[in-house]
């Protein structure tokens, strides 16, 4: 199965592991996996706060890029950039800058590609157990754009669920946004340093040493404010966990593993 | 004060409700109890995404056909005697009420909770009226007015600012000398309420939905206090904006059990009711009625991208679920409106100038668009807002947008990305210091992080600090070129 990698801009930018990780995983389950090379961002920085002009260059450059390699899957490491990647069709009928409609064409290709890491390796590639083991407590963060717009709510639940020695706590508010919210944290820091502070809280009552989840921008988010406030906490993107200490013998398929629980706030 | 509800610059607005901890405790506890009640209401029904999907095409419908459904209400509340007044304006809609007041030589006003009113700012316009005197009968405004006419902060729950306490302290002013406990103190404000109502000759309601085929309004209460104001005053005066119609009782049904379980995740409210004009041989009810229907603007999202916006039945849910709503409260918006259907809507009725920067104050969560019982995309409507400030008004000026353009030139050429991926470690150096890391693995860069950036990354390390970039050499893109020569494969 060939597999491009979408490495989202902030990945290729600051968190370079996240990238490698995924990409261990994904050869060590039996995917070809390849990079392409012009890519860059989705376009929301821009397309979020309002230049919706700039933004068409961005999406352009982003669908010639990702259809440059031939593939059967698009995988990511971040829920917000794979929601945003599936919209461009919907985002794209408002596109002057394509009188063809040639990237309009690619872009419905693509959306149908393309799926975040937790939810390819468990609904596309059908692996509920991937070999991983965490001796920690931790918690997860679940983004709002990987709920709310991609609509996945389970599949990183039940991964971390198989991971050996882990144990997951729940965490209160967790349908409530950490305030990174793209530009939204730069330009609206006061309020975005007010919902950051609550998530820190939460997280703290936990009592979990590692904070999980499938979005790096709420986890830079999140671990920024936990280190600007000196509290420990270790940062984890799914990816690390699910490469840590592997075991190939333990690897399962989803039909080998009891029916996972139904994940918090459905 | 009208649609604005504060004069404080938006920065002041947020600080101080950053600073109100009563307020920030009772909106959270708000909150978490209206999500249980709100979603263990829907899921009762059952069905809950097809009751949107069939909220949405009613209210859809009737926006597209909305002056067919004006005319047809309108001609129904005459033929049974009511009158009907359209106002352009919000001046006009005072004008023309106190009109009616004076007219009917009107002493004793009730007021049962309605948005468009306050809109309309019609309590101050009756305050300055020597001989006429003017209550607030929905429990939590009469709270507010009690407390000097402070400003709602809810669509639904106007007093969710204040706690037991505050309430306590409040009427104290009116005499009451018993505890915090909400019971004895609503007992109390119920006398208080009943004695003015026998009084009262106008009642003034606001309207859930008008019946365009029968031309009576349908209120959901749950104080039953609208229904005194209509049936104990010979004159009602009803308020609605323009949108506010339903095609007949078979819809109204529907929408009341979608703003029921939304807004205050009950099946029906305590008291749902039709009414209109008195008809001969009834016992009660208005014997004039009129009915005051308000555009202030609302025309102007008809036919633009915004038109959506108009959908809206004012059920609060997107305020209950709203994470930036739970952080800086009604007060922090500065509109009558707050929360993501204020941030959408008072830019409309009240100009970009006034409310430019609520399509701001967004992560662009979607938990609104989520809950919204007639499917408005709410966050979509942002993003179109902040387009229009941008790209079409150009209101955007200064650094912050010199800085949005080169993220959009950076973002779209590989040229310029590869250059900043090799960069940024250097390029950032000036700003990065050592500093002791708490929040690992993501952040272990040599233990250098970024406390005090610059331009926009600044307003990123007000708030937190951000990990000095890796070296070009640890990029992802280097180590994937060189494990691809190596085999690119992974045991």
């Amino acid at each position: 199965m060939k597999v491009s990698i979408y490495t989202t801009c902030m990945m290729d930018l600051m968190f370079p592991q996240v990238g490698k990780d995924m990409v261990e995983v994904l050869e060590r389950l039996g995917c070809t996996v390849d990079v392409p090379e012009n890519q860059i961002c989705c376009g929301q920085p821009t397309f979020n706060s309002g230049y919706v002009e700039a933004s068409w260059p961005v999406m352009h450059n982003q669908i010639d890029a990702l259809s440059s390699i031939d593939c059967d899957y698009i995988v990511c490491p971040a829920g917000s950039c794979t929601a945003i990647l599936k919209e461009y069709p919907d985002l794209l009928v408002d596109d002057p800058t394509d009188p063809t409609g040639q990237y309009m064409a690619q872009a419905k290709i693509l959306s149908a590609k393309v799926y975040e890491f937790s939810q390819f390796i468990w609904r596309v590639l059908g692996i509920a157990d991937c070999g991983a083991e965490l001796n920690t407590i931790a918690t997860y963060h679940r983004s709002c754009h990987m709920t709310r717009l991609l609509g996945e709510r389970e599949t990183p639940f039940w991964l971390l669920e198989n991971v050996k020695n882990l144990e997951v706590r729940q965490l209160e508010g967790i349908q409530y946004c950490c305030g990174f919210g793209g530009t939204f944290s730069v330009k609206e820091h006061e309020i975005s340093e007010l919902m950051v502070t609550s998530k820190v809280e939460n997280i703290e009552a936990t009592g979990a040493e590692v904070l999980v989840s499938c979005d790096p921008g709420c986890l830079m988010n999140i671990g920024g404010r936990f280190n600007r406030l000196g509290k420990p906490i270790k940062i984890m993107h799914i990816a690390e966990v699910l490469n840590h200490n592997v075991d190939e013998s333990r690897i399962r398929k989803v039909s080998e593993v009891p029916a996972p629980a139904a994940a918090p706030f459905p | 004060m009208g649609l604005k509800t504060s004069t404080l610059p938006f920065t002041e607005r947020i600080a101080d409700a950053a600073k109100d901890q009563f307020a920030h405790a009772s909106i959270a506890k708000a909150q978490d109890t209206q999500y249980t009640k709100r979603e263990n209401a829907r899921a009762e029904l059952g069905h809950w995404q097809d009751w949107r999907k069939l909220g949405q095409s009613i209210r859809q419908h009737v926006i597209q056909y909305l002056p067919d459904y004006l005319e047809e209400f309108s001609d129904n509340v005459e033929k049974r005697g009511g009158h009907v007044f359209f106002a352009q304006t919000t001046d006009e809609a005072n004008d023309f009420i106190l009109n009616v007041i004076k007219q009917q030589n009107g002493h004793h006003v009730v007021k049962s909770k309605s948005m468009v009113t306050a809109e309309l700012d019609i309590d101050k316009k009756l305050q300055a009226l020597p001989d006429v005197s003017i209550l607030e009968t929905d429990l939590a405004e009469f709270i507010l007015q009690e407390d000097d006419w402070d400003e709602p902060s809810h669509i639904v729950f106007p007093a969710i600012h204040k706690n037991r306490d505050q309430v306590q302290t409040i009427f104290k002013k009116l005499g009451y000398d018993g505890d915090n406990d909400p019971e004895h103190m609503a007992r109390f404000a119920r006398k208080y309420l009943r004695q003015r109502f026998l009084e009262a000759d106008i009642g003034i309601t606001g309207c859930n939905f008008a019946i365009a085929d029968s031309g009576l309004i349908n209120l959901d209460t749950n104080e039953g206090n609208a229904d005194l104001a209509d049936s104990i005053p010979k004159t009602q005066i009803v308020v609605m904006g323009m949108e506010r119609l339903v095609p007949s009782m078979k819809e109204a049904e529907i929408m009341d059990n979608l703003l029921a379980r939304s807004a205050v995740g009950q099946k029906l409210t305590t008291y749902v009711t039709f009414e209109g004009q008195q008809s001969a041989g009834e016992s009660d009810g208005p014997e004039d009625f009129y009915v005051v229907i308000l555009d202030n603007n609302r025309s102007k999202a008809l036919g633009t991208e915004f038109q959506e916006i108009l959908q809206c039945i004012r059920c609060g849910a997107c305020l209950n679920v709203c994470p930036v709503y739970r952080q800086i409260g009604g007060h922090g918006y500065g509109s009558l409106y707050p929360g993501p259907v204020g941030a959408v809507l008072s830019p409309i009725l009240g100009g970009y100038e006034q409310f430019g920067e609520l399509p701001f104050a967004s992560s662009l969560c979607a938990a609104c668009t989520e809950t919204c019982p007639v499917l408005i995309p709410l966050h979509n409507l942002l993003i179109k807002h902040r387009e229009v400030e941008t790209d079409r008004l150009k209101m955007m000026h200064g650094f912050t947008d010199f800085q949005m353009r080169v993220v959009g030139k950076g973002t779209s050429s590989p040229f310029m990305f590869k250059m900043a991926l090799r960069f940024k470690h250097f390029g950032l150096s000036p700003w990065t210091h050592q500093r002791p890391v708490t929040a690992t693995n993501f952040f272990e860069y040599n233990g250098a992080m970024i406390t005090n950036g610059p331009g926009m990354v600044g307003g990123w390390t007000d708030v937190r600090d951000l990990p000095s970039p890796p070296k070009h050499r640890d990029d992802f893109r280097v180590w994937f070129k060189h494990h691809k020569q190596q085999g690119g494969e992974t045991k």
